[in-house]
């Protein structure tokens, strides 16, 4: 925190910190190579797709009932329902925190309408009865499932039935579009089993726990136990009275969530207590996953749409167009401008920009590889912005070293006492760069987080090649006689200091 | 270019000085007119904000000669009531904006435009917010603008001292509201991109009172020993000598942003890119004004208020004859006449030791 004038720390091997570095940026090109991150991640606004933000809401009454665990379930239905889509790169992430995050989905390409759609519905978990349960894959050999009607069921529900193919991811996307008081045909999570089902007659909402359990005398058996309320308890113990002594599959009662079967166990007896246990040969997680999707499934948890945004493949390339554009435009004017003031120091802004690029373009390939980092408008902007904070970092370095030659230092010196005034600058300037990025990032929401992203960065990047780079490369070059002598070309003439008598002494 | 560079030799001995500290008052003055035009501009025209904020759909159609009557029609078709607003841009994208919208309404916006001018529905960019989000972005963009003003504040107070904390946050608040009033009065759409921008200039304008603090703090940390020049003068020299610096900076800031904004504005028309650099570009002018002739002079008085500055303004006027009394008078008089209620109050007193 102390600028002192103790005498100078000569750093007495640039060499080995540009080593250092040149060997960092060939460290980070080779995992670039292993890793075969070729490409950046481009964001959704730059080659066209679909996104939707959506909001919890939260049914009036209901606070207490919404908890972190209801909105990771939450998230995995509608992930289940995009990823059956079948698009490549697809995303459903949460942002924020706690119960105030959103879900935010991101689909490339032309998907549009579908995707809204898919996505805003609210999932259910109901209890059906099973009329009918088969391969979940039409056997075209096998003719008997579609030659014989199941008895009881309305022939369009049956012939339904007989086409549904759940090897088809599309088939298992969970529409929630089941309307509760018909019958449905329905594939089960995996896509294994297919099923005819009746009306519902128990709904999540009447389900008050479930938990899992391991049943220690009985060979260590993982089991899922529910407690109903006392409608459903109602509800379920005629269910389970009326099919326990039907003939399978019909004594089996599925739980559907969005629209798929999640288990359907069968029912050994009536239970008129509203005490359940499905035991099966569950694994720990499997037990698990069902009795939070019991638990959970029946919140009342709907969505609002915060914010849609469908772009189109031309709109996004002419943004990619635009933002490349910009960027190089900013950046030769910068160049112009350094290399007409600066003159010779012009070169090292020059080079200490092209490093800057090229690590920050290696950080944006790897970071898409790592954390899924994908590159926005807003992203590209931000790296354009700190084309111009990278350059005043050089400029305040350089105006140093100028006004200690005018304080009559040899040039060799003002480059040691002018780095350890502007180092303390640089740091104390870029650090409230990124403290307002890091801010940035957390309260900003979808796209411009990117630029929040990007400058945080390019702003690290920034202090890593002042450090490595531009710093040692201007002790080198302090030692070349075009720079010491004062050429009129080296930047650092007695001219263009307006000092003309301290250069020469330099 | 030379020139500035020999310009930048003679301000940094001083040779050529500008006033910037003792003229504070003229400063304050047109600042002063500048936010009350500002605050009268919010009041009466306030802010236009964009769907983000307030909720609303828009969509762009991309087709060569399509025109604003056939979106007109289309929109109208729909039965879509309230405020609707279409604008072309470019020649050949048309931007349709309207309130907020049901879902179904929407894909009846999208199918009418679709039929109307000919074009797939997929191609339509569209963007929908409804109306709860915008109040979520609202007061997300107002949590970040106090978070990051007092986050930095503690910051600076830590890394500098407190009273150049104070000084830099009073002038990146007096940007705050230049800019907010550049956006009321001219009408610009302030978007999330808007806000954006707007914080990362509140970065940038600390950036630039930085690197002048630092010059400023390192003149005034023998001044008392050597009883040669007052804080405000050497306050002052600081800011001279770093004229060139700031000036440069900006220049190279403004240069890429710059860049940005004629892109996005010419090229795209509207959005991020424009929305983002225009506040950046805005708030990068009058970052750099306020550092140099709102947060030295703030600071200088501020300090000037302190007896060990009182008192070292007395030996310098005592030791150097009538001419640099002369030059001085003002801004010591200045500091003297307004505070002199404030400076014996206990706060003062026991900062200032241990403190130069």
């Amino acid at each position: 925190m102390s600028t002192t004038n103790k005498p100078i720390k000569t750093d007495a091997r640039p060499g080995r910190t540009l080593a250092i570095l040149a060997f960092v940026l060939f460290a980070l090109l080779g995992a670039v190579f292993i890793q075969g991150a070729t490409a950046v991640r481009l964001g959704l606004d730059l080659r066209g797709g679909t996104s939707v933000t959506l909001q919890p809401r939260i049914a009036p009454g209901e606070n207490g009932k919404v908890s972190n665990e209801a909105i990771d379930q939450a998230v995995s239905i509608i992930r289940q329902r995009v990823n059956s889509l079948g698009v490549a790169e697809s995303e459903v992430t949460a942002q924020g925190s706690g119960l105030n995050r959103q879900i935010v989905i991101s689909v490339p390409g032309d998907t549009g309408r579908r995707v809204v759609e898919l996505v805003g519905q609210t999932a259910e978990l109901r209890f059906r009865q099973v009329l009918a349960e088969t391969n979940g894959t039409p056997n075209p050999a096998d003719t008997s499932t579609a030659a014989t009607p199941v008895p009881g069921v309305a022939p369009d529900v049956n012939a339904r039935y007989a086409k549904l193919d759940c090897s088809i991811a599309a088939n298992r996307q969970g529409t929630g579009s089941d309307v509760a008081t018909a019958p449905v045909v329905a594939c089960s999570r995996t896509g294994g089993n297919k099923y005819i089902l009746a009306p519902a007659e128990v709904l999540g909402r009447e389900v008050s726990k479930a938990s899992a359990g391991i049943d220690t005398q009985g060979g260590s058996a993982w089991y899922v136990s529910l407690v109903f309320n006392g409608e459903g308890t109602k509800a379920f113990g005629a269910l389970t009275a009326r099919v326990t002594s039907l003939a399978s599959p019909r004594n089996q009662v599925a739980i559907v969530l969005d629209g798929l079967v999640v288990s359907a166990p069968r029912i050994n007896e009536a239970i008129p207590s509203g005490n359940a246990q499905i035991t099966g040969s569950f694994t720990q997680l499997e037990a698990t996953d069902l009795a939070n999707v019991l638990k959970y499934g029946a919140l009342p948890l709907a969505f609002d749409r915060g914010e849609v945004q469908q772009i189109s493949p031309t709109l996004g390339s002419d943004q990619l167009r635009a933002g490349l554009l910009a960027g190089a435009l900013g950046l030769f004017l910068v160049l112009l401008y350094s290399l007409l003031y600066y003159r010779g120091l012009g070169l090292v802004t020059i080079g200490s920009l092209l490093i800057a690029g090229s690590l920050t373009y290696l950080l944006f390939l790897l970071l898409g590889k790592w954390i899924g980092f994908t590159l926005t408008l807003a992203g590209i902007a931000g790296a354009i912005v700190s084309i111009g904070i990278t350059a005043d970092s050089f400029i305040v370095y350089f105006e140093r070293i100028r006004d200690e030659v005018r304080e009559g230092r040899s040039l060799r010196s003002a480059v040691e006492t002018g780095w350890t005034r502007a180092r303390r600058t640089i740091i104390v300037a870029d650090f409230v760069s990124i403290i307002a990025s890091v801010l940035l990032y957390f309260f900003a929401v979808g796209g411009v987080r990117g630029f929040a992203f990007t400058l945080g960065l390019t702003t690290l990047v920034d202090l890593i090649v002042v450090f490595t780079f531009t710093k040692p490369i201007v002790t080198i070059l302090a030692k070349l006689n075009f720079y010491s002598s004062g050429h009129v070309l080296s930047g650092l003439s007695g001219k263009s200091l307006g000092t003309i008598s301290n250069a020469k002494e330099a | 270019m030379s020139s500035r560079s020999s310009l930048g030799g003679r301000l940094y001995r001083g040779e050529t000085s500008v006033d910037f500290i003792g003229k504070r008052r003229r400063w304050y003055g047109i600042s002063g007119l500048l936010i009350i035009a500002s605050i009268g501009a919010l009041s009466i025209q306030g802010l236009h904000l964009g769907i983000e904020f307030k909720g609303g759909s828009s969509y762009i159609v991309t087709k060569a000669g399509v025109s604003v009557a056939d979106a007109q029609s289309a929109v109208t078709s729909v039965g879509i009531t309230g405020e609707t607003i279409i604008q072309k841009i470019g020649s050949q994208k048309v931007r349709i904006q309207t309130g907020a919208v049901t879902s179904a309404q929407s894909n009846a916006i999208q199918d009418a435009l679709a039929s109307k001018l000919g074009v797939s529905v997929d191609s339509i960019d569209t963007q929908i917010v409804g109306p709860s989000w915008g109040k979520e972005i609202t007061r997300k963009a107002l949590y970040g603008l106090f978070g990051f003003l007092l986050v930095v504040m503690l910051y600076l107070a830590m890394a500098f001292e407190p009273k150049m904390a104070i000084a830099a946050i009073v002038a990146v608040i007096h940007d705050v509201f230049i800019t907010v009033g550049i956006y009321a009065l001219v009408g610009f759409d302030v978007t999330p991109a808007t806000v954006i921008g707007f914080l990362t200039i509140l970065g940038y304008s600390l950036y630039d009172t930085v690197v002048v603090f630092d010059k400023v703090r390192e003149n005034t940390r023998t001044i008392t020993a050597t009883s040669k020049s007052t804080y405000s003068q050497a306050a002052n020299l600081a800011v001279n000598q770093t004229l060139v610096r700031s000036f440069n900076t900006s220049l190279i800031a403004l240069l890429p942003v710059g860049s940005i904004l004629f892109v996005g504005a010419g090229l795209l028309g509207a959005g991020t890119l424009k929305d983002l650099s225009l506040a950046l570009f805005i708030g990068l002018a009058t970052g750099t004004y306020s550092s140099i002739f709102i947060a030295t002079p703030i600071l200088a008085v501020l300090r000037e208020r302190e007896p060990a500055m009182q008192a070292l303004a007395k030996r310098v006027g005592a030791r150097s004859g009538a001419s640099v009394v002369a030059t001085q008078s003002s801004s010591i008089q200045g500091g003297a006449t307004t505070a002199v209620k404030e400076r014996r109050g206990p706060r003062n007193q026991p900062k200032r030791k241990g403190r130069k």
